[in-house]
């Protein structure tokens, strides 16, 4: 991807890469010899002043956050923005860091690089932003671009090898699925220290000398973890359930036995109903309470809640035939397994073996009862 | 504390003792304590919370773990069934 230029002598700073050409083992991600610093932008709005460095003019940001940064994090997790929600990668400076401060690395997601900055009050530090595509630790580390790769281009790129005399980086531990720490050291020369999962335990891990608890290390999902992804799925489930309603009422219009306005409008009525009823117990529901659901499948805890509220819901409203009633309730507890499923993307123990397993017959199912609950509401309309 | 479990006996992850050489980096990485130390050696500790996020086998330096890791969400596994390539999820 980037020539490398294998003949003559380099000069400068950076033995470490000197003996790597001259050993010809550079991979290609490694930046020419010669490819200027890069900067990340200064009118960016957290950016409060610059810093003066060899490099140039490095970002100055602090830890507090505006009304702005909050109220943009708040809009992604209801889906707003969230896919164009990034920083400039490049190297940031927080406080007033000098060349022996820790290096701090992040993802260019927006939030994830808030939480760090956030977390470190008090604190001089540099900020490493690789360019993840806007996407979060993660999410990046799972696909590869939080990854070695980019990690060692970006310190190239960023200069920070020419900023720090030290060669340290602090990452977070849920970066290590993209990252081989050992690589980044072969090929940067900088080692890589994994520190807690959450950047507000970073205070404490690095008075305590970079030392971990074993709760920095390990994953939750506690309600409140689970209830902050709620709002994205409800967000997509409703978009989706928003656009089969009016097929129902449609259909309902012709097929029913008054006139088209008064049929469309009253099945149209009871399908959003239905259909909002299922989207809260698959996609609310479940999460919210999802260890005390039985049932270890996403899709069958789905199923589980999507029982009673469907039957709630059946029984509240006035069906000309009881096959109108059953139909409803083979589709609503179809999609609240199905929306339960999708929510093992969320979660953080779900692993892609699991799902693969639990999706061999649950997806199957939940396809075939939303397809019988669909043919059973037709034949309704000629069955009394 | 107690870890939620998943589905149990599914895991592809794989652990060979006489690889490993002890250096822990998977015991550091590991996000769900699967793994623990036994007479100087990384052993599986709790196979069913393993999650196959991969960051045991990527670190380690001699190739002593495997695992089968990929985009874990129902969204991209429909998306590979469809054959389509592109998106996993997002």
């Amino acid at each position: 991807m980037f020539p490398v230029s294998r003949e003559g002598m380099l000069t400068g700073h950076d033995a470490h890469k000197k003996e790597m050409v001259m050993l010809n083992v550079l991979p290609d991600f490694m930046p020419p010899m010669d490819a200027p610093v890069i900067l990340p932008g200064q009118s960016q709005p957290f950016v409060m002043g610059l810093l003066q460095t060899e490099i140039g003019a490095v970002p100055v940001i602090t830890s507090e956050l505006s009304r702005i940064d909050c109220w943009g994090s708040f809009k992604a997790r209801w889906g707003v923005g969230r896919m164009h929600y990034a920083v400039d990668p490049g190297l940031y400076a927080l406080g007033g860091p000098d060349a022996k401060s820790p290096v701090f690395v992040s993802a260019n997601y927006k939030m994830s690089f808030d939480h760090l900055r956030r977390s470190l009050r008090g604190r001089d530090g540099w900020i490493l932003v690789l360019d993840t595509v806007g996407i979060n630790v993660w999410c990046a580390a799972g696909k590869g671009t939080f990854g070695t790769g980019e990690l060692v281009r970006r310190i190239f790129l960023a200069g920070l090898d020419r900023v720090v005399s030290h060669r340290t980086l602090i990452l977070p531990q849920l970066s290590a699925p993209g990252v081989a720490a050992h690589r980044v050291r072969q090929y940067s020369g900088f080692k890589v220290i994994y520190g807690p999962i959450r950047a507000d335990d970073l205070p404490v891990f690095l008075d305590n000398g970079m030392k971990a608890t074993p709760e920095m290390k390990q994953l939750t999902f506690t309600m409140t973890e689970r209830a902050v992804l709620i709002p994205i799925e409800l967000v997509e489930a409703l978009r989706a359930a928003a656009l089969i309603v009016p097929f129902f009422a449609i259909i309902g219009g012709f097929l029913g036995h008054r006139t088209f306005s008064e049929s469309a409008l009253q099945n149209g009525m009871v399908a959003a109903g239905a259909l909002l009823t299922a989207v809260i117990s698959g996609a609310v529901l479940t999460p919210l309470f999802l260890p005390f659901v039985p049932g270890r499948a996403f899709s069958l805890k789905g199923f589980v809640i999507g029982c009673p509220f469907s039957l709630f819901f059946l029984t509240a409203v006035d069906f000309p035939s009881r096959l109108s009633t059953v139909a409803w309730f083979v589709i609503m507890t179809s999609l609240s397994a199905f929306l339960a499923m999708n929510f093992t993307g969320a979660s953080t123990y779900t692993s892609l073996s699991g799902v693969r397993k639990e999706m061999r017959w649950s997806l199957p199912l939940e396809i075939a009862g939303g397809s019988i609950g669909i043919l059973l509401w037709l034949a309704a309309f000629w069955i009394h | 504390m107690k870890a939620a479990i998943y589905l149990k006996n599914v895991t592809t992850l794989q652990l060979n003792p006489e690889l490993c050489t002890g250096c822990g980096i998977c015991l550091d990485v590991c996000p769900h304590a699967v793994l623990e130390y036994n007479h100087r050696k990384a052993a599986i500790r709790d196979r069913d919370a393993c999650m196959e996020c991969g960051a045991c086998s990527r670190n380690c330096p001699v190739g002593a773990i495997s695992v089968e890791s990929g985009v874990g969400c129902a969204a991209a596994v429909i998306n590979s069934m469809l054959g389509r390539q592109n998106s996993p999820c997002c």
